[in-house]
């Protein structure tokens, strides 16, 4: 167990050390977004009846802000020390491939959640955001920034260079995340575009968070939850697997 | 006695490139090794499927005894391993990654051998100086340190000279010599043929992915079948006919004669003394590693063990 807390805490403090970077850069850009969209769209949009169009925006912000950034940690902390070749001091090491797989995924989901709270609280100064169960909220926030870790991980793993990891994240997370309802409840889009939606698993993560909020959603969180679980569960194997394996890092 | 290293029937290849076929070798427990063979022999392919960097296409390998695949967890917490690139985190401070190396293999306070190793490998003042602010020889040691976190009982150094200068490397050789007397297993690759002749007591040599020579260092120089010389320069730069049997080369100004015993010395100047030769210059040459070296990566495809 020793090694594994090490392992966190070497990918915690690496973060941390350049926080202006990975935590308040992120949600300046966040609050950034928020402010566009608060000015452009207040007057004229109700979400859910009785949800004003900002407040149904914020909680799907805060989620795109910790997924982004659980996705960007992993991803960018397996890239850096593969290309700088750093990554054979865990190699060579008696860390278990379970240990690394949990540090590296706990210390995202630290990173995404420090970058959500952080936008969330700015936001409190200037709307009033109900928060009906938190508990739903943490539930798939948690789940969400894991998944997205682990995803993160496997990019990082998969890509030779950087340019690949950025095609990663701009043609696979990118779209999943700007897809799912961040900006819109799918309820007013066609059928058909409601229907690709629903085979978009980010959103179930952001349709769950949301009714933590405001106890409404597009969907039964029950089933929002069944999806993300199962995800997370199919995601974390693969990963685990190419650890075991060695994918791309022994050869 | 249990071998620190045992290598078995290992075969590699990357695409069409045969980098190790059929390796065998067994490195006895507190013994000081060296790998040699020119690039692209196979000695790094060679260490990284001990340390378990590099996944063998067949055949076994254990460290202590614990396979490094099937027990990678023990294997690996028996070995140090140096590697060849100067590889660092550019995140944390000397002592940091020291602590946090220490935690990768399970020791929680190790802060006392770690400022030990500081000491020894002469790096008290960049403690707590960032590792992009050290140079190529300070980085080169921080890797050794790094190798040593947990005490190996094997460790194993990939070219730790590379690159060093003179006094890090007697200071560095001093230091792993000790290791070695306080009962460590060494291996080292190395192109500075004399460090593994003053240090090693057994030496593999490589050649394309297969071992060539296997022997202790003194064995190994005692089977050249060329043997001492002596290498004069002679005013006027002739060789009296006496001598004309002896003769190796004669080039350059530069008469080399081959000789069997030191006592030939003897006869060879009282030749010259009576054919009234001059001797301006004289040097005795001694076989050492490096003819070994090159007569057997001249001569080993008919010499293959």
């Amino acid at each position: 167990m020793i090694g594994f807390f090490t392992l966190l805490y070497k990918e915690l403090l690496r973060f941390w050390k350049v926080g202006f970077q990975t935590i308040v850069a992120p949600m300046v850009s966040t609050l950034l977004y928020l402010l566009i969209f608060f000015h452009v769209m207040e007057a004229h949009v109700e979400a859910y009846p009785g949800v004003a169009y900002t407040a149904f925006l914020i909680p799907g912000l805060v989620m795109m802000a910790v997924i982004q950034n659980a996705f960007a940690n992993a991803s960018s902390s397996m890239i850096q020390s593969k290309i700088s070749g750093n990554i054979v001091f865990i190699l060579l090491s008696p860390l278990s491939y379970h240990a690394i797989f949990f540090a590296y995924i706990i210390a995202s989901i630290v990173r995404g959640l420090l970058v959500g709270l952080g936008v969330y609280w700015v936001t409190l100064f200037f709307f009033d955001i109900p928060l009906a169960q938190p508990v739903w909220s943490i539930l798939f926030v948690v789940l969400g920034s894991a998944i997205l870790s682990a995803l993160g991980l496997i990019a990082g793993i998969w890509a030779d260079k950087f340019d690949q990891l950025a095609a990663f994240q701009n043609f696979i997370i990118l779209p999943l995340t700007f897809l799912s309802g961040v900006f819109y409840t799918i309820h007013s889009l066609p059928a058909g575009w409601q229907y690709f939606s629903h085979l978009n698993p980010f959103f179930y993560m952001i349709d769950g968070f949301r009714y933590g909020f405001f106890g409404v959603s597009d969907i039964s969180p029950y089933i929002s939850l069944l999806i993300v679980a199962i995800c997370l569960v199919a995601i974390s194997m693969l990963t685990i697997r190419m650890l075991k394996t060695g994918y791309k890092l022994r050869h | 006695m249990q071998p620190a290293i045992e290598v078995k029937h290992v075969s590699k290849r990357f695409g069409n490139v045969r980098a190790l076929s059929g390796i065998d070798l067994e490195i006895h427990a507190g013994e000081f090794f060296a790998l040699l063979g020119p690039n692209g022999a196979g000695k790094t392919t060679l260490i990284s499927i001990i340390a378990g960097l590099t996944l063998a296409d067949s055949g076994s390998v254990s460290v202590m005894g614990h396979n490094v695949i099937t027990e990678y967890r023990q294997a690996r917490q028996s070995l140090g391993v140096v590697p060849q690139e100067l590889v660092f985190d550019p995140f944390f401070t000397v002592r940091e990654i020291l602590l946090i190396q220490s935690g990768y293999y399970g020791i929680k306070h190790n802060g006392d051998w770690v400022d030990e190793i500081i000491e020894r490998l002469d790096l008290t003042g960049k403690a707590n100086a960032n590792m992009r602010a050290l140079s190529g020889g300070m980085k080169r040691r921080v890797l050794v340190a790094q190798a040593l976190v947990h005490k190996p009982p094997v460790i194993i150094l990939d070219e730790p000279t590379a690159g060093v200068d003179v006094e890090l490397r007697q200071s560095l050789w001093d230091f792993i010599r000790q290791l070695n007397q306080n009962g460590h297993t060494i291996v080292l690759t190395t192109h500075y043929l004399d460090e593994a002749e003053t240090l090693c007591n057994r030496v593999a040599m490589l050649k394309e992915g297969k071992i060539i020579a296997l022997d202790s260092t003194q064995n190994m120089i005692g089977k050249l079948p060329a043997g001492k010389s002596v290498r004069l320069r002679l005013l006027p730069d002739t060789l009296p006919a006496a001598l004309q049997t002896l003769q190796l080369s004669h080039s350059g100004g530069i008469v080399e004669l081959r000789i069997d015993t030191y006592a030939q010395v003897e006869s060879i100047l009282s030749a010259l003394r009576s054919a009234q030769i001059e001797i301006l210059e004289m040097h005795l040459q001694q076989p050492d590693l490096e003819d070994v070296f090159v007569n057997m990566m001249r001569n080993s495809g008919n010499e293959v063990t």
